[in-house]
Parts: structure tokens; sequence; C-alpha cells
């Protein structure tokens, strides 16, 4: 049975193949650093990082480049430019072609994406380990040679203007999460829409597109990922060949600003037509893995663990199964950013209970938490969970160059991506309880109630009829 | 479901469409494993990572066969047969599920009822125990029942105005009229309120059983091995299902409907007539479809309507194949006041394929990518042991791996013209609009 849940949607890319991993990205939130990948890394003279995962099932490889750039690095006024730039990167080179760049992959078996977030931007392609060597030429020859004009740029402003429609204002829910981002972040960027604000977006320029590649479109501010059927020997003379004679670009610091202190919870309440469930969310600032409070990070993903994740966890137990209030309640938590994390709760209230009584049982919950503790035993078994995920992800062929090139692009290292089970492992109780009390700081947190129109939910249309055909081996 | 999640639903489809596979210079050996007690499994056995997955289906026992005044009894039995079983209530259920890092899920479509669970070798005993127990003796409690009625009340309720779901629902109910095709997979506030332990009861006893069991396999586990599993798992199933006999229909495509609804953006879907995965054509219809509107960044569809016009972040169309009806299906979304421009861009490459078809370019691009990403598709255990049942539930045999891209290779440019020219039919497409869209709408 499929039930429908929140996610945070923290990727905008660029096609629905890409959206679609990371979908199950968010739904999957202890996967992002789950996993000893056993990669290989090299630099090469102009700065480059090249990591390998070797995987060698089948005969394809997976090419990520990832620069060290998203959309808290834009300008004021730009919002968006991040993720216009992603698209515009296939709009061609002197040697390829306006939007030829995913059909030559295509002509050659593969398949290509780009996403972009707050913190980096990422391009791809999977294809066969004989085709690795076009699809690096075409990627560097992109990461130096781009060439940008209005009749291309403009009619792909209105794709990102249709994309902002689809993703987020013909869906209520995407709405709030923007408003509620806007709140809880007060002057740091994070708190910015990453498609970007309408208004801005029309207005963006293939000047300002070029403006942001020149600036942060350089070998020493990109990050090589590749995994599957190579060894170390093959790839470094490639990444050599290709990459490596591209000059180094100027020295590169984000320069973000810090939020201040922050003194009061905020709520923000939508009511919309849309709305045919009443929902609510709330989202605490919390500590990365490269913020400030590091240390904290790993007992707040075993707290998450324990109090948000699955059926069994605490709070699914005391509000859907035994309270009988929700249902469906969890936590969310994803600590590889530059800054700050966001710990998030969310609830969805069962027929005849109150969102502010939903909400009520939550904040017990979390009182309880903060007051009482976790126990030994709780600890143990989400540690096991944890440890686990990282044999699932090593399973995928991209879980690991996603997981070590988010991890890398936000400044960890990947020693820090290969200790994380000893990181995880090493998590007392009191390192979770203390954790657990500095992060359910309400001042430092937003509420959202997601409702339908004070005049009550429009009436029903009649059953749902979800497409579900077409499943088939071709 | 919200609006978001019913795209990438959608776009699953479309991509098991783009991604096909066919033989390939690497040994995937497909096994098929007959238990002691005469359970039948296909295997590929890879033993890279301590772990394995199993899918199953149980064909012809999806929500088609829910009784009308029981709309969404399979889908709800999806939800409960995991939530406590045996000896075991739901927390005690899901604890050894989540404890051990089992992965167990149901999912009831609307031709089959289907299965999978993901293991690491370790619990690997476990695992097949908790399958076992949900298959043959699932509890039914009232809590359990009570709490997932909420849940797909709460999914209904979701639904409810999202333009995705609207616009599929809509579109389902028009081309169907009273076939159960038309009922909603999830039921209705009415039905679903009514469903009781009793039908839950009776669907398991009807709907799981030896003789529409399909079973695939993938990952760290022998034949050997695998067989006791599968007698412990499948042994106790009754020999024969007792399902409701589904009737073939042929849909009925033409026309235009508009749903109003105050939003930015219009969706629109469309479908009319398709092919069978058993007809001789089939591979030419697929490959035609790569062409049009199957290829990403590579299809007519994508580069009309995206690409010179940038008119919408999406435009796809594929081949959608039930049991009993097949259709040829496509979508778009476009700000309101240009919807009815890119219908126009859409049915103006609809008449163009059926009257010129395709180039001998466009013929040879379409084949280097289908075959040449066939490995892609060999990159994850899911992905294999789910192909598994697909290839079993196609009856295309345990060889298809390894003729799968002499079947696209030999598609010719004769081929693929003479199947558009019949299969493309622009005069008889049902289109379904929600949203405002301003001005005339025509396909």
């Amino acid at each position: 049975m499929k039930i429908p849940r929140l996610s945070v949607m923290s990727l905008r890319n660029r096609t629905f193949a890409g959206l679609l991993a990371a979908v199950m990205v968010a739904l999957v939130p202890n996967m992002s650093f789950a996993a000893v990948f056993s990669p290989q890394t090299a630099t090469l003279d102009n700065g480059m990082q090249v990591v390998l995962v070797e995987n060698h099932r089948a005969p394809v490889v997976t090419q990520m480049v990832w620069y060290k750039v998203g959309s808290a690095d834009e300008p004021l006024g730009v919002s968006g430019i991040a993720h216009f730039l992603e698209h515009l990167m296939f709009k061609g080179t002197a040697d390829v072609a306006p939007g030829d760049f995913s059909k030559i992959v295509a002509r050659n078996g593969g398949n290509d994406n780009a996403f972009t977030t707050w913190d980096y931007t990422g391009y791809f392609q999977n294809i066969a380990r004989d085709r690795l060597d076009l699809v690096m030429k075409m990627e560097a020859d992109r990461m130096t040679n781009l060439q940008l004009s209005d009749d291309v740029v403009l009619p792909e402003r209105d794709v990102i203007i249709e994309e902002r429609r689809s993703r987020i204002d013909n869906n209520p829910g995407a709405l709030l999460g923007e408003q509620m981002r806007a709140s809880l972040y007060m002057a740091h960027p994070y708190g910015r829409s990453i498609i970007g604000w309408m208004h801005e977006m029309e207005q963006l320029s293939t000047e300002d597109a070029l403006d942001f590649y020149r600036k942060w479109y350089a070998p020493n501010n990109a990050i090589l990922v590749v995994a599957g059927d190579i060894t170390m020997d093959e790839l470094l003379p490639m990444a050599q060949k290709y990459y490596g004679v591209i000059p180094r670009g100027d020295v590169l610091t984000r320069n973000r600003v810090k939020e201040p202190v922050q003194h009061a919870p905020r709520k923000v309440t939508m009511h919309d037509p849309r709305v045919g469930q009443a929902s609510m969310s709330r989202y605490y600032l919390a500590p990365s893995y490269h913020s400030e409070n590091a240390a904290d990070a790993a007992p707040l993903e075993l707290l998450s663990e324990i109090i948000g994740s699955g059926t069994t966890s605490r709070m699914f137990k005391a509000l859907v199964v035994d309270q009988a209030i929700a249902t469906s309640v969890g936590t969310f938590y994803d600590p590889v950013a530059v800054d700050l994390a966001t710990f998030g709760v969310y609830g969805v209230p069962r027929d005849n209970v109150e969102l502010a009584d939903l909400e009520k049982a939550i904040d017990d919950q979390i009182a309880d938490i903060v007051a009482n503790g976790v126990t030994q035993d709780e600890l143990e078994r989400a540690k096991q969970k944890l440890l686990d995920s990282a044999v699932f992800a090593r399973d995928s062929l991209s879980a690991g160059a996603r997981v070590l090139g988010k991890s890398l692009a936000v400044g960890l290292s990947v020693e820090q991506v290969e200790s994380w089970p000893d990181r995880v492992s090493a998590v007392t109780v009191d390192q979770v309880n203390e954790a657990a009390k500095r992060v359910f700081n309400d001042k430092q947190s937003v509420t959202g109630w997601l409702l339908p129109p004070k005049d009550g939910p429009v009436s029903g249309r009649g059953p749902v009829l979800p497409i579900d055909t077409g499943a088939g081996v071709h | 479901m919200n609006q978001l999640m019913k795209q990438v639903a959608g776009i699953a489809v479309a991509s098991m469409t783009i991604l096909g596979m066919a033989s390939a210079a690497q040994a995937v050996e497909v096994k098929e494993v007959v238990s002691e007690g005469g359970i039948r499994a296909w295997l590929i056995e890879d033993h890279m990572n301590p772990l394995m997955t199993m899918d199953i289906a149980f064909t012809g026992a999806g929500a088609a066969t829910d009784p009308a005044d029981k709309m969404g009894l399979a889908n709800m039995v999806s939800g409960l047969i995991d939530e406590g079983a045996g000896a075991m209530d739901s927390q005690t259920f899901r604890g050894e599920m989540e404890n051990r890092s089992i992965s167990l899920s149901f999912d009831a479509g609307r031709d089959d009822f289907s299965g999978s669970l993901t293991t690491l070798t370790r619990e690997r005993e476990t695992a097949i125990d908790l399958l076992r127990l949900a298959l043959s003796e699932p509890r039914f409690d009232d809590e359990a029942v009570e709490r997932i009625r909420s849940q797909i009340v709460s999914g209904l309720k979701r639904a409810e105005n999202d333009p995705g779901d609207i616009a599929s629902r809509t579109f389902f109910k028009s081309i169907f009229g009273g076939h159960p095709y038309a009922r909603p997979v999830s039921g209705n506030f009415e039905t679903v309120a009514g469903l009781n332990a009793n039908d839950f009861r009776n669907f398991v006893g009807q709907a799981f059983a030896k003789d529409n069991l399909i079973i695939g396999v993938a990952g760290d586990i022998t034949a050997e091995e695998l067989g006791p599993l599968l007698d412990e798992a499948f042994g106790s199933l009754p020999d024969h299902s007792d399902l409701p006999v589904i009737a073939d229909v042929t849909p009925k495509f033409g026309g235009i409907d508009v749903v109003d609804q105050d939003i930015p953006q219009s969706q629109a879907i469309w479908g009319q007539k398709g092919i069978e995965r058993k007809d001789p054509d089939f591979y030419p219809a697929y490959v035609m479809n790569y062409i049009l509107g199957g290829g990403g960044f590579s299809s007519r569809l994508t580069e009309e309507v995206r690409e010179k016009r940038g008119l919408a972040y999406g435009v796809y169309s594929y081949l959608a194949n039930l049991d009993h009806a097949v259709m040829m299906m496509g979508g778009v979304a476009t700000r309101n006041d240009a919807i009815g421009q890119s219908l126009s861009l859409v049915s103006a490459e609809w008449t163009k394929m059926k009257e010129k078809g395709v180039s001998q370019e466009e013929l040879d691009n379409a084949k280097s990518y289908l075959t040449g990403a066939y490995p892609l598709r060999f990159t994850s255990l899911g992905n294999l042991s789910g192909m598994l049942v697909g290839m079993q539930k196609d009856d295309l045999g345990m060889d298809f791996l390894d003729r799968r891209n002499s079947l696209v290779d030999a598609v010719t440019l004769d081929d693929v013209n003479r199947v558009a020219a019949e299969l493309m039919d622009p005069a008889n497409v049902t289109v379904t609009v929600v949203g405002k869209p301003e001005g005339k709408l025509a396909f």
C-alpha cells in the first residue's frame, strides 16, 4: 500500500528521473552518511579532487561532477541563478550544440541528469564503461567553455518558471515549506527557495548566469566522483587528460552570513482550498557535521532514528498506535550541510483530531525526551539500524558516489565519511540526551500548519484513481 | 499522494519504458529453482554484498477484483498483512522487521497483488518467517485495521484536490466507463469505511495461492539455499486461487474534459489505443514511442514543447499496458494561458508521427540508446528481482535478457513507420485538463 507522507524536497533536478532519486533520498533520511565505500582518492594539479568507488557488478560507470556552489551562494536579488545555470549547462559549447549534450549521452546508451541544492550543484551520467572517455570529455568541456545567448537562455527561463509552478505553486505543501524556511532562517541564505522567488526568476539574465558560472565553475571548486567498473589506474590518466588541463580558478570562499541569536518561536499557518488533509511540521535549527557543535550531529542522527523513524519509533508508537490521534508522525534530519542543518518533526492528525491537539501531543513527546532521555536499549537498536543501512547503500551503483560527493562538496573529508560507523558506534546515551536538550529549543524553531480553507474543505470530487499502469519488462 | 509524488509515480512508469534491457557482454545467469514442495522461483545469484531481495506477485489479485461495494479492499489488505501476524501483534511484528533491518512491503496494483522483501543474509531466516506469517496468518487486529484505515482516508483526502489525481481519475473514468479499471485502487470514503476483518480474511483466502504466484530472487543466496526457504514461505498456501475473472476491455477514446481548479498551471494527460505486449509489433511501437515522447531530451515532444518554446518542464508519452487493456498515454503541465499551445504542439507531433513516421537517423539513435542502456538495469538487486517477476508474468522466457537487444535491433524503419501509421490515432485521443485553461483546447 502506498501511504503518502510528508517529505522534504531538497534537490531541484533538471528532469523527472532525477526527481525520483531525490524523493527516495528524502524518504530515507539516514542514508545520507550511511556507508563505508572504501573509495580511492587523488587530487589533480589544478586542485580538482578525484574520488573512485569501484563496483564491478556490471560494465557501467557513474560519472559525477560536484561544484561547491549552491543557491545559498547566490548574490542578493538573483535567487534561482544557481539552479538556472544548472539548466543552462546543457545549452552548449563551441563543440557541443545547444541541447545536444543529453542527446549524445543517450545515443551512447547513457542517462544523464543534474541537481542543485543550497550547498552544491551536481551533474552526472550513467553509461557503459567504454563511453566514460566521451562523457568526461564533454563534462570537462562545459566546465570552462559554456556559451550562452539569449535565444537559448530565455526559453529555458520559461522552463524553470514552469518547473516552479509544477513543484511549488501547484502544491500548497511546497508553498508552505518555502514560507517556513524563510521564517526559520532570519539572515542565512538557507531561507531562500532553491528554485528562486518568482519575481526574481522572471528577471534572470544571460549575464547573471555567466557571472555566476565564471565565478564558481573551476576545477579547484569541483569534485569528480566516479563509481563503477573501472580502476584508479584507468581513471586517473583520463581525468588528467580532460580536467587536469583546465586552469585553476580563483581561490573561492563562501561568504555566508551567520544566523543571529533567535529569540522567539515562529508559526506559519496556511489555509488553501487545495488542502484536503491537514498536517503540521516543525523545523528546528540544528548543527551539521560541518557547523559549530558538529559533535551533536551523530547523536542527533540516532535521536531521529529513535523517536521518529519507522513504525516502532517512540512518537509513532505513542501517537499513531497507542493514542490513535495521528495517521503518521515522524522526524527527519540530514546533517550534511556547509552551515546549519534542520531537525524536522511532522504529523498528520486522524479524522476529528484538531491539529492543535496533535501538536500538543507532539510537544509532550518532545518534553518527555528532553526531561527523561532515551534508553540504552533504544540507542543500541538505532545504532544497529544505521550501521546496517551501510550495507544496503553499497548495493547501489550511485549511492556511494552521491554520499561521497555530497559530503566533500560541503567541506567534509573522505575520512569523515569512512569513519561514520565508528562515530555512530561511539555515541552514548548521555550524548543523545544532551543533543536533544540543545536541539529542541523552541526559540529557534518554526511551526507550520497546513489547513483547508477556514470555511471548510472543498467538497469531494469522488474517488481517487492513481495511474499505476504500464509497469512491465521491455 | 501529493502532486509531486503523483508526477514521480507517472514518471517511474515512463522510465520503465525507456530503460530497456537486453543482452550485453556480461554474465547474468537466470536460474529456475523448484523447491521440493513444487514452488518455482527465478534466481539471479550475486554475492557482492550480504543481502538479498525477493519480489513476488499474486497475479490477477489486484484492485480490479475488488467488488464494487468493497473498492479499496486489495489495497487495504496490502497495508495490513505486515501489521501483525501469527502470535505477533503489529508492534511486535514491525519491531522484528525494523530491529533486524528487514524491509517487507506489499502493494495492490490494478492487476496484481505484489510483495517485496529485502534482507541481510544474517536475518534471512527471520525475514522468510515474517513473509510466511504475513501471507498465511495475518491477524487484522482492530487497532491495526483502524490505523491503516485512517492512513488510507488521509491519503484520499490529500488526493481529493490534487490536480494530478483529479486528472487521472477523471481520465480513467472517461475511458473505462463501467469496467473495474475505472474504479479507484484505494477505494473511496464510503467503501473504505465499510471494509472489515471478514473482508480481509476472505480476500487472503481467495487471492494468495500457489497457482497465481510468481517469485523473483536476487542476491546472496544459492539455488540450494533458496529451495527450502520457498517451501517455508509459500508451502502452506492453497493450491488454487479463487478470483473473479476480469473481462478484457477496449477503452473508449475521444474528447477533452476540463476540470476547473484555481491553480496557475494546467495539468493535462491524454491517452489513445495501445498495443499488446505479445503483439509482434510491440518493439516497433516501443521504439517509436521512445522517439516521440519516451526518450526524455531526445524525444520530439520535449524538443518541441520544452526546448524550442519553454512551455513545460516535462512532457512525455508511454505505452501503458494492463492485463485487460492497452493504452498509449502522455502528459504535460503548462501555464493556463498556454496549455492550449502545448496541446496543439503535441497533437501536431501525433499526426506527424502517423503520417510521416521517423527518420533512419532517429531510429538508429533510439536503438543505440535502448540497447546501450541495457546494462544500467543491472546495477541493483531490487531491479533484478523485480525484472524476474516481470519476465515471468509476461512469459518472456528465461533467456529474455540475452534476446532482448536483438529484438530491438531487429526493428526496421519500415516496421516503425508501418506501426506508427496503424497505431497513432490523433482523431481518437482522450484528453483531461485540470486547471484554469484559457482559450480553446483541441487535440
